[in-house]
């Protein structure tokens, strides 16, 4: 058990060396430094000497991977490579290129409005969805069940920045029931935050809801299922007992799937909602094309699910006892 | 005295997109207390839709009971509504199922699943519920039940999860016990004390057993009565003796000739023509009219009813029935000759084709963090095997003691960790893949699943004809069509079915079809890995007649992998036990089942059900001795 | 002069596909499976065809010419030299059918169908006098979805971001597709170290978060290519062909992105092919291994294959209205649903408001999204029976 979580974490290791190199290549070799200080600078008033000052002052005048010009160690040492991807393998992020700021403080300091909105969004959603799910899964084969996938189809069929424009148009706006955006410090957040979550349950139900209640159709389908209700046990037993253990191993990897896409769900929702988090942070640095923190967040993001896939492994030998005894 | 269940004209239906399937088509019997009842048919047949229909369970909204009454103790269940079956369902009539090691939940205790009955139906507290489940564990004799009682099933083996399957089944001290093929997916060894404990069980509780299976032998030592099921319907219903005694039903007769044994050593097996009609659209009379050997006018037509033709004795076929007989329009159509025609190979060379010395087939077991190699299963572990020119070794042994292995071992499928492979004088094993391409051709295997043998996105011409492909790049298009057909005729196929995909087959047309791709290379030495196994008797009785002609008419030889010893007896001749990766004996197939030396090979051997041979002599069709008059 | 630009070629290959499909139904492949699955299904006939409505769209608004220039005589202008001088817009087939929509301009805001403009400016009237009134329209009542804030028809602005639409949503997964293929069947028949290559491959490109891969590639390489309206001479290689097209890399970043799920799919489907005995057989007649993928195991691939292309259409239209959004989409001036939806969002506060704008994007995304997912649904059921939900009888 011990050795099999660590073997995962060592497992780990070589793709965070690559996520890490892959960013590199991408930002350092294929965008030359030269292209990044012209596009920082401005197309127009660019002297040769003011793109390496830029250079020189964001500590990008060094050659990406190896440099000829230094002896031993210091030949991988000296390079962007080195200072700028590697510390990122202990989370030092450096400084942003346009403003020059602490992008690790900032990270520390903007993960928690983040958090405040895609936890409670992620937890009642997938409360919600599964409830809806089994619900669907106990009526199968009923109106009930045809009727509500019909309707999951319907909502997965509209983009999410509908439910977010239409929401804060009806929710917002003509009912008045919630601010339309904005963000304050500590409890006074909440309010700020009914809205976006409540959009963002609503804009989750259809995919969520079919696709668990494919997962539990999949478990009632199954030789022990027959057993139970041979034994004379209740539908309702069967399904909420045996059926739902079983499906939460499928569950599972669903949702640690989904840890990459609440990143990804709250880069529009946290800039709709004005709310001051990681995704509005990304979003903005992507508009006045930041890449120091669009790599850092790249490599934030991969660190995340890389740990989401660990956590996996591990909550499987919670669930299941034939993974926990191996 | 009132019978535990009384089960009345039962009819099952399913919705299906090929219109509505007749699952079960009018079933009538009844077992009485204590009274062993075995349902035996081949696939298809309907016993197991039976068998969930007497427990309400039969699988909703596709399926439905469209009519009849299933009568428990007096009262007919069907329109009960759903609570009260529930009350009937794990209390009053228990199930236990084929597949032990997806029947039990794999994320609950035993303990967890045997207390749920009881909780559920007995007025018990959870302590007492617990006490009753280690009772049942320790009646059904599976060792430790205490440290059981917390285990999860996949600890345990599949006889070890079906006496689970059997305690939490009699938890409550059911009237009626239904065990739908209790045994077909455990070893013989395993499948003997399965049955035994079946039996004592009975003895101890009075519960009645209805007990559904395909395997003849099986009922034969364990029913008290039987009813043979054919197309949704019973064909014939008679105290276990007298059904093997004197067999009534053309079909129940087919179906008896057509098990392999010693008895029918160099005969021909015998077989059933044709194949069963589609539940959607059987004939308006007998349905098994189109495919008897006795067929008269009228028998499509007019439905022969279950009748007692001797005591307690039914059959239902018009063949008896004298009224029927002497109307205009009963005259034969058909009139099969009684005798199974002879079938010998001639006797195998001295000389060996091939010789397997010391094969080793050894995977790593890694483990770890750095995943080292801590050791090896032995699949295979150092086997001596000789196969004479033109004869059949069969090589038995139970599920995991490493045939199969062994056998694509042999054929280099799998690369063997040591020994010898020496075909015709050359070792195999030590041989390059480029080099082994000029052998391949004359090693050839047959496989057990006619499903997954064939790549359903060929047609059978471009299936038969890949061996030609690889084996002989410079054959002509048109010889090699020339060859396919021929071969499909050798199997006792239509060539004109030649641009025809698999799906469009039979299971055993298919099983035609992988010997065909085998045979199409010319081979000298074919390993039939489990080749029948999967197939219905009456089906496995044509393919091993089809084999058995091809080793005379070209001088083949055979591996046989089997766990099946009475298609050993039949077939084989000279037989190797294999037991965890060795072979424990090795002799001639008449010595090895008269005089078994080795222990594991008695328990085997004396595992095997069997039909007293003595009845063998017996099985013949009705009208036989009006046929020798003409 | 015709022009062709990359993202063409993906629709010319989807058309030869589908017509490809369609002949071979009679056969035995997939295609043939799947439709005896959908032609029972009347649900899923109908959203066939409103999916091919959409993609005739796609394909008649992909197929475009450049026009000669004429001189202020009348006559085809010539440089210099005597070369024909060209238009540098590349008008599509679409454009020409529907030009009446595309140069129909009005001033700004209109509602639909209405006769006069929506917001008031100074008229002056015919006796001079200038008032604030709503002005009247160049073509009153012309404008069934009504026109946006530079007078530009919002119901042609929906039509050519079908095309859009339909490059994203399938052309990706015709990028992704041999790679995922070649790479999953590989790792799972050779397995060994090539397994663990290709497995460590898409782990790692899993693991960065797509949204922001994109990003950064579209950063880095989208900026420059051609996002719609005219063409410089510089964008045109080969004369005719536009290969640095914003649309193209987004199409190619986002299979690069969506190719893991894919191929780990078929990887898996592969290793369970692999122990198949029909691969057993071929192997006895020392087939060779490249042989055996080609006859057995890519064949028995492909439904996974088309079922991830029809379940992902859906997903990825959906998702590059986001990206466009975000504005690492397609270019601005390029048809797209998301663009619309941006501009879109600052009029839904006006007072009162425009909301034609938002209107036509979901009216069109909507029933674009809908019948794939339906017809999708229909495909899987058809191709993989096991995900199938009401268990019948055998």
């Amino acid at each position: 058990m011990l050795s099999y979580i660590i073997r995962r974490i060592l497992y780990a290791i070589p793709i965070i060396i690559g996520v890490n190199v892959l960013t590199a290549l991408l930002f350092f070799y294929v965008n030359k430094p030269d292209d990044m200080a012209r596009k920082i600078l401005g197309e127009k008033n660019v002297t040769p000497a003011a793109i390496e000052n830029w250079k020189r002052d964001h500590g990008y005048n060094l050659p990406s991977f190896v440099n000829t010009e230094e002896e031993g160690v210091k030949r991988v040492t000296e390079t962007i490579f080195f200072q700028k991807s590697v510390p990122l393998l202990w989370f030092d992020f450096g400084r942003s290129d346009r403003n020059n700021i602490d992008i690790g403080r900032e990270i520390k300091t903007r993960m928690w409005p983040s958090l405040a909105i895609s936890l409670p969004m992620f937890t009642a959603g997938l409360v919600i969805n599964l409830f809806l799910a089994m619900m669907l899964a106990y009526y199968r084969a009923t109106y009930i069940d045809i009727w509500g996938v019909v309707l999951a189809v319907v909502l997965m069929s509209v983009s999410t920045l509908f439910y977010i424009i239409g929401g804060q148009y009806i929710l917002g706006k003509i009912l008045r029931l919630f601010p339309i955006s904005g963000y304050d410090t500590g409890l006074h957040a909440a309010k700020f935050l009914v809205l976006p979550v409540i959009i963002g349950i609503i804009a989750s139900i259809g995919v969520g809801v079919r696709f668990y209640r494919t997962v539990f159709l999949e478990e009632i389908n199954k030789d022990h299922i027959r057993t139970a209700r041979a034994k004379g046990l209740t539908e309702g037993r069967v399904l909420f007992k045996h059926a739902l253990k079983n499906a939460m191993i499928p569950v599972l990897t669903n949702v640690v799937v989904s840890i990459p896409f609440l990143f990804y769900g709250s880069l529009i929702m946290e800039t709709f909602f004005a709310i001051p988090g990681l995704g509005n942070f990304t979003i903005d640095a992507i508009q006045s094309q930041d890449f120091a923190i669009v790599r850092s967040m790249v490599y934030l993001g991969s660190i995340l699910y890389i740990i989401g896939l660990i956590l996996t492994d591990i909550s499987y030998t919670l669930v299941d006892p034939r993974v926990r005894f191996e | 005295m009132t019978p535990i269940l009384k089960v009345n004209n039962l009819k099952t239906y399913f919705k299906t997109s090929s219109g509505l399937a007749k699952a079960v088509d009018g079933v009538s019997f009844e077992i009485p207390k204590g009274g062993t009842f075995a349902l035996v048919g081949e696939s298809g047949s309907g016993k197991s839709i039976t068998a969930l229909s007497i427990i309400q369970l039969v699988p909703e909204p596709a399926g439905y009971i469209a009519g009849g009454e299933v009568i428990l103790n007096g009262t007919d269940i069907v329109p009960l509504d759903e609570r009260k079956k529930r009350e009937i369902r794990g209390n009053k009539i228990s199930m236990i199922f084929q597949e032990p090691m997806t029947s039990l939940n794999p994320v609950f205790t035993i303990g967890d699943q045997v207390m749920e009955a009881i909780v559920l139906h007995q007025d018990k507290s959870r302590t007492e519920a617990k006490r009753a489940a280690i009772e049942m564990l320790d009646k059904v004799q599976l060792p430790d039940p205490e440290r059981l009682f917390n285990e999860y099933p996949h600890r345990l083996s599949g006889g070890q999860r079906q006496r689970v399957m059997i305690a939490m089944a009699l938890a409550c001290k059911p009237d009626l016990l239904i065990a739908d093929e209790p045994t077909t997916a455990l070893d013989v060894t395993i499948q003997e004390e399965i049955l035994k404990l079946i039996r004592e069980m009975k003895a101890q509780t009075g519960t009645a057993i209805l007990l559904i299976t395909h395997n003849m032998a099986l009922v034969y030592q364990n029913a008290d009565v039987v009813g043979v099921m054919y197309a949704g319907k019973l064909v014939e219903v008679a105290p276990g003796k007298a059904l093997f005694r004197n067999p009534m039903h053309p079909y129940t007769v087919k179906l008896l000739r057509s098990i392999p044994g010693h008895e029918k050593r160099g005969k021909a097996l015998d077989t059933i023509a044709g194949t069963v009609p589609p539940a959607t659209s059987y004939p308006k009379g007998c349905h098994f009219a189109g495919r008897c050997p006795r067929e008269m006018e009228g028998c499509a037509m007019i439905e022969p009813p279950l009748t007692e033709w001797a005591p307690g004795h039914q059959a239902a076929c018009h063949l008896y029935d004298a009224a029927f007989m002497s109307q205009p329009h009963s005259r034969p159509l058909r009139q099969e000759p009684d005798i199974l025609p002879p079938l010998t190979v001639p006797p195998a060379e001295r000389e060996a084709l091939l010789e397997v010395k010391g094969l080793k087939t050894w995977y790593p077991i890694k483990k770890g963090v750095l995943k080292r190699t801590v050791g090896f299963v032995k699949a295979v572990d150092g086997i001596d095997i000789d196969v004479k020119k033109g004869s059949t070794l069969a090589l038995v042994g139970e599920s995991g003691c490493g045939k199969t292995t062994a056998g694509k071992s042999i054929l280099q499928l799998i690369r063997p960790t040591a020994g010898e492979i020496v075909f015709k004088g050359r070792d195999l094993s030590s041989l390059k893949e480029r080099e082994l391409k000029s052998h391949r051709s004359l090693l050839q295997i047959i496989f057990q699943d006619p499903y997954s043998s064939l790549n359903p996105r060929l047609t059978v011409r471009e299936t038969i004809e890949e061996g030609l492909k690889a084996v002989r790049p410079g054959m002509k298009r048109e010889e090699r069509i020339e060859k396919v057909a021929s071969v499909m005729e050798r199997v006792g196929l239509s060539p004109e079915m030649m641009a025809r995909y698999p799906h469009e087959f039979s299971g055993g047309q298919r099983q035609r079809i992988g010997i065909a791709r085998a045979l199409a290379v010319d081979p000298e030495f074919i390993v039939c890995d489990e080749a029948v196994s999967a197939l219905d008797v009456s089906v496995q009785a044509q393919i091993l007649n089809l084999l058995k002609s091809i080793q005379r008419d070209f001088g083949l030889s055979f591996l046989f992998i089997t766990h099946d010893l009475s298609v050993v007896e039949y077939i084989a001749d000279e037989v190797a036990v294999m037991y965890a990766g060795k072979i424990v004996e090795r002799a001639p197939t008449a010595e090895i089942f008269s005089n078994p030396k080795n222990d594991y090979t008695k328990k085997l051997l004396s595992a095997v059900p069997r039909i007293d041979e003595r009845l063998v002599s017996g099985w013949r069709l009705p009208g036989h001795d009006i046929l020798k008059q003409d | 002069m015709p022009v062709i630009l990359a993202t063409d070629l993906i629709v010319y290959f989807l058309a030869a596909a589908i017509v490809y499909f369609a002949f071979s139904v009679m056969g035995e492949g997939i295609a043939a499976r799947a439709w005896a699955g959908i032609r029972t299904n009347r649900l899923a006939l109908v959203c066939m065809a409103v999916l091919f409505v959409y993609f005739s769209i796609a394909l008649l608004d992909s197929v475009r010419y450049r026009d000669r220039v004429f001189d202020d005589s009348g006559r085809h202008a010539l440089t210099e030299k005597g070369e024909a001088i060209y238009s540098p817009q590349a008008l599509s087939l679409l454009d020409r059918a529907l030009s009446d929509l595309r140069t129909n301009t009005e001033k700004s805001y209109s509602a639909p169908f209405a006769r006069y403009l929506f917001t008031k400016e100074s008229v002056e009237l015919p006796n001079g006098e200038a008032v604030r009134d709503y002005p009247a329209m160049k073509h009153p009542g012309a404008h069934w979805l009504g026109t946006d804030k530079v007078g530009n028809d919002v119901l042609f602005s929906a039509i050519k971001g079908v095309r859009t639409a339909i490059v994203i949503g399938a052309g990706t997964t015709l990028i992704m597709v041999p790679f995922a293929i070649f790479f999953g069947v590989i790792a799972g028949y050779y397995g060994g170290l090539i397994d663990d290559i290709v497995q460590y491959i898409y782990t790692t490109l899993a693991s960065i978060p797509g949204v922001l891969l994109i990003v950064a590639f579209m950063l880095l390489f989208g900026t420059s290519g051609y996002q719609g309206g005219l063409i410089s001479q510089s964008q045109i290689s080969l004369s005719f062909f536009v290969l640095n097209e914003r649309l193209f890399w987004l199409a190619l970043i986002l299979g690069i992105t969506s190719w893991t799920d894919l191929c780990r799919l078929i990887r898996g489907e592969t290793l369970k092919l692999r122990e198949l005995e029909y691969v057993q057989a071929s192997r006895a007649f020392g087939v060779s291994k490249p042989g055996i993928i080609a006859r057995h195991i890519v064949p028995n691939v492909m439904h996974l294959v088309l079922i991830t292309f029809v379940l992902q259409f859906s997903g990825l239209v959906l998702a590059e209205a986001i990206l466009s959004y975000i504005g690492i989409g397609v270019g601005p001036q390029m048809g797209s649903w998301g663009n619309m939806i941006n501009t879109a969002r600052l009029e839904l506060s006006r007072d009162p408001i425009v909301w034609w704008n938002l209107f036509a994007a979901f009216v069109f995304m909507f029933s674009l999204v809908l019948p794939a997912n339906i017809f999708g649904d229909a495909v899987r059921d058809a191709l993989d029976p096991r995900l199938r939900t009401g268990k019948g009888w055998h």
